[in-house]
């Protein structure tokens, strides 16, 4: 293993390895505090970060953080890079990646090709010597566009998942929080329910009221019940109308299969759910049908982190999800819980998250959120909702009133959505957006119409 | 209509079918006033919930006058603000505890340790936890299960159930813990029961009643029925975890929903 070390005036700090570097660069981190792997001071961690800056590029292709035979994330980015993409930055170090990225002459079309080129260890280590405004500019000039029934991800445009949980899933509980949503001009990215239970009659029969809502008013948009995989490909194998398929992810081999997934079993659930060609896409086997949510923290609860930073271990998440291009991927930024311990930490984490994936090619929504034994508040979700929506994230939730009364957290409310696309005048997806207008929902200049007491969605509610 | 702030939703009846924030109305397109300070006094009743301190005192008068006897544990986390920064030190006992336990371990183990930690809410456990053991001892015939006094451990998570057990000794622990808070929920209950408790098992290795919460979640008579079925299905198959999840009733199960995601700081 090299070792890496900085001086900085009289003190020379060393490193064991990449991941040693990485860990001790990374901006302060409650898990990695917990893991036991953060920085020692503060003037450790800017000596690391000055470390990191110096290093080329091309050493993350020779070194990893988990080995290339212990775990299979490793080896999908490994053999998956792409040098003919790497090639028009493979001279940089990742110091010089930061300010190419911040050049004027770096657009869209530029980041999309490098995308296969970059791995998540690179990015993961560029974020690290970045400011929020740094990651905010540069990821406002990432586009990447996904369709099913709509288009998501084009710009000036800010989409939303409805999320109606209810504890027991209560049809007509759910049935009116998608009222309420729809009614908000919300749901475009998905409409989409965390199930109280794992039951396969159960998550059948909430695929079939998704469907039913979808099909009753022609909305342009799709459906996802956010069971684990396998129970979603029983569900496709009984004839259940599946969407899109979601699974929680990690970027660790020993992560996912602590959340009972493998990669193999995730190109399963993929091909399966193309097979369906439910998407209004020409080509809709070439769709997109995969839903992935990832957050960081997750592979130290699992204890399958490996001394790998928490940061680094969900850009790899990233490295798993891009394999299957997905429709949508979110952060779950402030799920968690004990490793962020305050709204600093979940910002700073949210700007990261979503910075990353979209570097990588991912379609990157953001769940701005926390629980409530976060040190967070209102205000700091509101501070990473504007920030989000200025660093142009394709997606943000939509819980009615902002609470989760199934999974028992906060997350961004219907009004919040409106928020954000009024003050950056921000549209739904353009199929959605002409459905919102064609329904007396949405004005032509992006404002709510007022409701009518008998609008005809109120039909959504009825059996 | 220029004079109303405020533009209510003509489908706020339907708020009856849901505890979901939903029917709010808005001005202009935000939240308007009443339900925005709704929101903000809900938040603050869970951060207190989350903040305050279990009344070991009166859950022992309450195991008391219920006909339990009882032990006092605390766990490595020696305040809240520790507790909630460090979940390693809330899963491993004191050294007082352990001692404590040590010096009055028997040979023979109980068929069940009974452990109540207070978690994320205490509140929780106070309002809960007593009730509910009530009704589980009326489903479980004493010459059949001989229970571990009650262990009351401070600074809590689930997996200090498995230390306790280790150490009564006994064959399965059942360990009620306050959850994490919800912004309409300050005071919901969940039951962890692992068959063989030893450091080290997963939450696959367990399972979980969760939002015992009445009236609005789950009774105690149906908590109290699902938790006996476990326990007799647990010691019959020598197993608990997932493995017993398919022969089970209907169960509102943990985890699942959170989409693998750890939904409670154990």
């Amino acid at each position: 293993m090299p070792a890496y070390s900085h001086t900085v005036g009289t003190t020379t700090y060393r490193f064991a390895d990449l991941k040693a570097l990485l860990a001790k660069a990374a901006p302060l981190r409650a898990g990695d505090v917990l893991a036991g792997i953060a920085a020692h001071s503060a003037e450790e961690r800017v000596a690391a970060q000055m470390a990191v800056a110096d290093l080329p590029l091309k050493t993350f292709l020779n070194e990893a953080v988990v080995s290339y035979e212990q775990d299979d994330i490793t080896r999908l980015i490994i053999d998956g890079h792409d040098a003919k993409a790497f090639a028009p930055i493979a001279h940089l170090t990742v110091g010089d990646l930061r300010n190419w990225l911040l050049g004027y002459e770096v657009q869209a079309d530029t980041l999309t090709a490098i995308a296969p080129g970059l791995t998540p260890e690179m990015v993961a280590a560029v974020s690290k010597i970045m400011r929020i405004q740094d990651m905010v500019l540069v990821a406002s000039k990432a586009r990447v566009v996904t369709r099913f029934r709509n288009t998501l991800g084009l710009p000036g445009r800010l989409a939303n998942r409805l999320q109606p949980n209810h504890p027991t899933d209560d049809m007509q509980g759910i049935a009116a929080s998608i009222l309420d949503g729809l009614l908000y001009g919300c749901g475009d990215a998905v409409i989409g329910i965390n199930p109280a239970t794992d039951n396969l009659a159960q998550v059948i029969k909430l695929n079939h009221l998704l469907a039913n809502v979808i099909e009753k008013y022609a909305i342009p948009t799709q459906s996802c019940i956010l069971t684990h995989v396998s129970t979603t490909m029983q569900a496709m194998q009984q004839g259940a109308p599946v969407d899109l398929v979601f699974q929680s992810i990690g970027g660790t081999e020993a992560t996912n299969r602590s959340f009972g997934v493998t990669t193999a079993m995730l190109a399963e659930a993929d091909a399966m759910a193309r097979s369906l060609k439910r998407s209004t896409v020409i080509d809709a086997a070439a769709s997109n049908v995969m839903y992935f949510e990832t957050g960081q923290g997750s592979a130290l609860s699992a204890n399958a982190h490996h001394g790998v930073d928490q940061q680094t271990i969900e850009a790899r998440a990233y490295g798993l999800a891009r394999r299957f291009a997905p429709l949508l991927v979110n952060s779950v930024v402030g799920f968690i819980g004990p490793e962020y311990l305050n709204g600093r930490e979940i910002i700073r984490a949210g700007i990261e998250d979503h910075f990353c994936g979209k570097l990588l090619g991912l379609p990157m929504g953001v769940d701005v959120c926390y629980t409530n034994h976060a040190d967070a508040d209102q205000d700091d979700m509101d501070t990473l909702l504007t920030l989000l929506g200025n660093a142009g994230v394709n997606y943000i939730m939509g819980v009615p009133g902002a609470d989760d009364i199934m999974l028992n957290y906060q997350s961004t409310s219907f009004h919040d959505a409106l928020y954000l696309r009024q003050l950056l005048g921000l549209k739904p997806a353009p199929e959605f957006a002409a459905w919102l207008e064609s329904m007396g929902i949405l004005s032509m200049d992006n404002q709510l119409l007022p409701a009518p007491a008998g609008h005809r969605l109120l039909g959504l509610m009825e059996p | 209509m220029a004079s109303t702030p405020i533009r209510p939703d003509p489908w706020q009846s339907l708020a009856a079918l849901t505890a979901a924030r939903i029917g709010l109305g808005r001005a202009g397109g935000s939240v308007p006033t009443q339900p925005q300070l709704a929101f903000q006094l809900a938040h603050a009743r869970a951060r207190d919930a989350v903040l305050q301190d279990l009344d070991v005192d009166a859950l022992n008068a309450q195991l008391t006058g219920a006909g339990f006897e009882s032990l006092r544990l605390a766990s490595a986390a020696k305040d809240r603000a520790t507790f909630i920064a460090r979940p390693d030190l809330g899963r491993i006992l004191d050294d007082a505890s352990r001692q404590q336990l040590e010096t009055r371990a028997q040979s023979a183990p109980f068929d069940c340790a009974v452990v109540i930690a207070d978690g994320l809410s205490a509140r929780a456990v106070l309002a809960h936890a007593v009730p509910l053991l009530t009704e589980l001892c009326a489903r479980l015939a004493p010459s059949e299960w001989r229970l571990a006094p009650v262990a009351i451990v401070r600074q809590g998570r689930v997996a200090i159930g498995d230390e306790v057990g280790v150490l009564l000794p006994a064959r399965m622990t059942v360990l009620l813990i306050g959850e994490r808070p919800g912004l309409s929920s300050p005071d919901s209950l969940g039951i962890y029961l692992t068959h063989d408790p030893l450091p080290g098992r997963s939450n696959a290795e367990r399972n979980c009643l969760s939002n015992i919460r009445p009236p609005e979640g789950l009774s105690y008579a149906v908590a109290a029925h699902k938790l006996a079925y476990l326990m007799h299905e647990a010691r019959r198959r020598q197993l608990s975890g997932v493995e017993l999840k398919e022969d089970a009733p209907p169960l509102q199960l943990m985890g699942s929903a959170a989409a693998g995601m750890a939904r409670l700081s154990d």
